[in-house]
């Protein structure tokens, strides 16, 4: 239908001028996972050992198992700050314009969290890249491969962040975000050990990062770095895409309870 | 012919009834100054006319559209400036307006005459590359109302529009929309400042969820001034 593209363009492109006006943002972006690449890696490389597990055939140092989740990393942050920027934007009243286009509200949403998730996949390669300089480096067409994987992610990421915004009604409530949903999602997951690391020390821990749909985000990203699929991880976060997109959907209803007192 | 129509509308906040029943009809061509007190239900009803919420009960229609049935349609003729502004201010005033035009699947090509045009009527034609946070309130308002205007509505609905304006800026900005109803537009402008409305302009008077009055503002009145009536009728500070 005419329209839907331009509407789609006007409002990835309002989130990139939006990103490129806050170049601290781009570089609090980079220097996040790079820290935990270039200081937290290297501390624990000698604690922690590894063993060949798939996707790797050899041997890897820390450095490298970790970049997956790192990538990862950068999309969950993305994605809770493109949440924080929702929470903004309905209290600074830019909501309601987007939500009084005569669009479908479902596409209106769907490409503000394009916008942000591709705003994110910029970032995951601006780190791969700065990696790859510290000769942390994965197969080259793996850096292709992965680009379905980071778009996957970064939106089921984004989704939360929609689900969640809808329920935040301050600015200041957002440390409780960082709190409650992006600590535990990343650590409770395979990001930064293996699964079969965690089972060692607790099944009931191996059981919660098992379940844990980032733990998917960053075997999916893994996998495809080195030209393989994980299936059972592409599925999980497939399946928790959609049902977290239907959840942000019915959250911004207006017919729903949820907006009553905030929108 | 009626280019806004609510018929019955009713909302609820959990127990509180925000609005009860109210019906009106409002031809083209016409002001229309909803006058309420905080808390009336003037907001509310201002998210239900732009579907920012959906009401259980009632029926709105913006220029013959169904807004429940037909949403696109309704909202594709209705101009909306909201109370608080919705603008960006790092963008420039002309992206501004294209992100706005976009929204509303406006047609690229012709898009920045059109919007020169929609500047030029409201004097603000030159500040069109500026960065909206170099405008002063007044100006902001004036942009945010052309910017309205973009998709060519035929319903223009302003959210108390003068708040935080000075007096020039307000009186300004209440001339150049009473010439826009002049002109054929359905204006329904909400405010709780009575020197905003005019003898012969027509008049909602909200409260408590129901309307008070729904006339002509001198026949509502009579010979006591609007304020001392409305004091009078809502027992609040205007």
């Amino acid at each position: 239908m005419t329209g839907y593209w331009g509407v789609a363009r006007a409002i990835m492109g309002r989130e990139f001028l939006r990103f490129v006006h806050q170049r601290e943002r781009f570089l609090a972006a980079l220097v996040r996972p790079l820290i935990w690449l270039l200081v937290f890696a290297a501390g624990f490389r000698a604690a922690l050992g590894l063993s060949i597990i798939p996707p790797y055939q050899t041997y890897i140092t820390y450095e490298t198992y970790i970049v997956p989740g790192l990538c990862a990393m950068v999309l969950l942050f993305n994605g809770m700050q493109s949440s924080l920027s929702l929470v903004y934007d309905r209290e600074m009243g830019s909501m309601r314009l987007l939500l009084t286009s005569p669009f479908p509200r479902w596409w209106l949403l769907f490409c503000r969290l394009l916008g942000a998730t591709l705003i994110s996949v910029l970032q995951v390669y601006a780190f791969l890249g700065i990696a790859a300089l510290f000769d942390i480096t994965m197969p080259l067409w793996g850096y292709v491969a992965v680009l379905p994987g980071l778009v996957l992610g970064g939106l089921m990421l984004g989704a939360l962040g929609l689900v969640l915004s809808s329920f935040i009604t301050q600015l200041e409530n957002f440390a409780g975000v960082m709190n409650f949903v992006i600590f535990p999602m990343f650590f409770l997951s395979s990001a930064l050990y293996p699964l079969w690391k965690m089972a060692e020390s607790s099944e009931l821990l191996h059981d919660i990062c098992a379940f844990n749909p980032f733990t998917h985000v960053v075997e999916l990203i893994r996998f495809l770095l080195y030209l393989q699929i994980n299936w059972s991880a592409l599925a999980w976060v497939l399946g928790s895409t959609a049902v977290l997109a239907a959840l942000a959907i019915r959250a911004y209803d207006p017919s729903r309870a949820l907006m009553k007192r905030k929108g | 012919m009626a280019e806004l129509e609510v018929r019955d509308l009713r909302f609820r906040y959990g127990a509180k009834q925000a609005l009860d029943g109210v019906s009106f009809v409002r031809p083209e061509g016409s002001f229309c100054a909803l006058l309420g007190p905080n808390g009336a239900g003037k907001s509310t009803l201002v998210s239900l006319l732009t579907r920012l919420l959906v009401a259980p009960e009632g029926e709105i229609a913006i220029a013959g559209h169904d807004l429940a049935r037909a949403p696109r349609r309704a909202l594709a003729d209705l101009g909306v400036v909201f109370q608080q502004p919705t603008l960006d201010l790092n963008l420039t005033v002309r992206q501004n307006m294209r992100y706005f035009a976009a929204l509303h699947g406006l047609p690229r090509r012709g898009l920045d005459a059109r919007i020169d045009a929609a500047l030029d009527r409201l004097d603000m034609a030159e500040r069109a590359q500026e960065r909206v946070s170099a405008l002063n309130g007044g100006h902001r308002r004036r942009m945010e109302l052309a910017r309205a205007l973009l998709h060519k509505p035929r319903v223009l609905l302003l959210d108390e529009p003068t708040v935080g304006l000075d007096a020039a800026a307000r009186a300004a900005i209440v001339g150049h929309v009473h010439d826009l109803a002049d002109e054929g537009l359905c204006v329904l402008w909400t405010t709780h400042l009575t020197d905003e409305v005019r003898n012969d302009d027509h008049l909602l008077v909200l409260h408590e969820g129901r309307l008070l009055a729904d006339g002509v503002t001198r026949d509502i009145c009579g010979q006591t001034p609007l304020l001392d009536w409305f004091l009078d009728r809502t027992g609040a500070a205007a």
